[in-house]
């Protein structure tokens, strides 16, 4: 945008001339006002256009916060550094603001309000001449002061109209940006609002995990155990914090199913009988049934508890799902579920040494366990122990001693290599897992 | 752009300074003039000069910027003169006041 100035205009009388410069402003304004500027430079500028649309000395202009009822200057010219910064208004200037509307008030004329009476120094000192409420919508949302012109003369009818146009331009942008400012906070508030939420179903999920593993006095803190271990499946697979959380919540909930099951059977001191297998093998479905009419924020959770004693080779129940027909969270549920049972003591059986329980996470894969999850959980141990992260889950989860068992990161790092995507053995395993589910 | 041709006095304080104005006077250019005019009055400089001989058009931030510039070499005690307008903008200062603050060679 150029400034609408030409030869083929000079010889129209000096009104004209005038009217067609503040025009170019007027246009030039409204670009500055669709520009992605930031809100100051946008302001500032509006005043150096209106300024020098006209011919004005020095000027300001000033957004209105509502709740302080003070005008702050977000743009000055000229005024020099002992201007107010902020100006007050009663609730009589207000009043009559509102009712004055968008229009150039003449400060010498208004003597009558108190806002005029209180900074009439100021004002005087600067010259200024004009007060323009910017009333937007009927609220005062900010406001103009004017100098005197260059030309020493008042300002004429038709300049206190190109002032109005402007002033509209200028209020706009800072209605505008009010009302971007209101639907920040209410997007903030509402974002605390979810995040409590969220934190509210953690707890609650964890009280459940709890609530479970009390049932179970042998494997206590199984499920909290579980969940932690898919969570680091997760995090290790790449997963964004939500989809980690997500895998979290499938392993805390996995065995809710148990809570229909017969205490006795679930802590029998024994190897338990084909019927009371029967009973215990129930607990994938029931956990189906509790979790599925739960509004979850991740979707997978009651897939998570269906599934999570199925196996790849199709040897496991349920459904005796095969390969890819098994969800991927619940094969890292089935990961977690696996790796603590054998980590832990039972009742008929104590824990295994961490080198055998990596052999086992080996031998299984492709019957049992898919390969990256395997790789992805023993490469986060790894990191562990050999001090590339600060993080000690799996010492703390497991106690340091079994976690620190002689040869056992050479034992996880000869393991990745052979479980790598270009050996043989894993060739078979993906090989397996594809086969299986034609 | 802006080139600044500084004329220094016998003492070593550049008195009075030239600065020439770009082809058009926009809202960027008009910046650097009132930085370099600061800096210049900042310095003692008791004349600013601004020459205008490659300036097609001067728009109403331009306007704006010098009618600062003229602001604050009057406090200053500096005395200000535009030089080289062509025949709008000329006309365009006069119509707006500038003229009455300023001489015009
Ligand atoms: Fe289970
Ligand atoms: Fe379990």
């Amino acid at each position: 945008m150029t400034t609408i100035h030409d030869s083929r205009f000079t010889n129209h009388d000096h009104d004209d001339h005038k009217l067609i410069h503040a025009f170019g402003a007027l246009a030039e304004l409204g670009h500055e006002i669709t520009n992605k500027n930031s809100f100051q430079e946008t302001i500032r500028t509006s005043l150096h256009l209106l300024s020098g649309a006209i011919g004005i000395m020095r000027g300001a202009a000033a957004r209105y916060s509502r709740y302080a009822h003070e005008l702050n200057l977000v743009a000055v010219r000229g005024l020099g550094d002992d201007f107010p910064l902020s100006l007050t208004l009663t609730t009589e200037d207000e009043r009559q603001f509102l009712t004055n509307g968008l229009h150039p008030i003449e400060i010498a004329e208004a003597q009558v309000l108190p806002f005029f009476q209180i900074y009439d120094v100021s004002f005087a000192d600067r010259g200024l001449q004009l007060f323009v409420p910017l009333v937007v919508r009927e609220e005062i949302v900010g406001a103009l002061f004017l100098g005197e012109k260059a030309t020493g003369e008042a300002y004429t009818s038709y300049e206190k109209e190109i002032v109005c146009a402007m002033g509209q331009h200028i209020g706009v942008a800072i209605a505008q940006r009010n009302l971007m400012a209101e639907i920040e906070r209410h997007a903030e508030e509402n974002r605390q609002l979810f995040d409590e939420m969220r934190s509210t179903y953690h707890d609650t999920v964890k009280a459940f995990a709890a609530a479970i593993d009390c049932k179970d006095k042998y494997t206590e803190g199984h499920s909290v155990r579980v969940g932690k271990f898919s969570e680091i499946i997760a995090s290790e697979l790449g997963w964004g914090k939500e989809e980690v959380e997500g895998a979290a919540v499938a392993g805390y909930l996995h065995d809710v199913g148990k809570l229909t099951v017969e205490r006795k059977i679930i802590n029998a001191p024994y190897r338990i009988n084909a019927k009371e297998s029967a009973e215990l093998n129930k607990h994938p479905g029931v956990g189906f049934e509790i979790l599925q009419p739960i509004h979850h924020p991740y979707t997978d959770v009651p897939l998570a508890a269906k599934y999570h004693h199925e196996r790849l080779d199709g040897r496991g129940y349920p459904d005796g799902l095969k390969g890819r027909e098994i969800p991927y969270i619940a094969k890292i549920v089935t990961l977690a579920d696996s790796f603590d049972a054998m980590t832990t003591d039972r009742p008929y059986k104590a824990r295994r040494a961490a080198r055998d329980v990596v052999d086992d996470l080996k031998g299984n894969i492709g019957r049992q366990f898919s390969p990256e999850l395997v790789t992805a959980f023993l490469g986060g141990m790894l990191k562990e122990l050999k001090g590339e992260t600060t993080d000690k889950r799996f010492r703390r989860l497991l106690g340091r001693d079994y976690m620190e068992a002689e040869g056992i990161v050479e034992k996880i790092r000869t393991t990745l290599n052979d479980v790598a995507p270009t050996s043989p053995m894993t060739y078979v395993a993906a090989a397996g897992d594809i086969l299986q589910i034609h | 752009m802006i080139q600044a041709n500084a004329v220094p006095a016998a003492d070593g304080v550049e008195e009075r300074s030239v600065i020439v104005a770009g082809d058009y006077l926009n809202k960027l250019s008009g910046e650097q003039i009132e930085y370099e005019c600061k800096r210049r009055l900042a310095a003692g400089c008791k004349e600013l000069v601004v020459n205008f001989a490659q300036t097609e058009l001067v728009n109403s931030i331009g306007v704006s910027i010098l009618l600062g510039v003229i602001d604050i070499a009057s406090k200053n005690g500096a005395s200000v003169v535009f030089s080289d307008m062509n025949e709008d903008t000329v006309e365009l200062f006069d119509m707006l006041g500038l003229t009455k603050h300023v001489t015009i060679v």
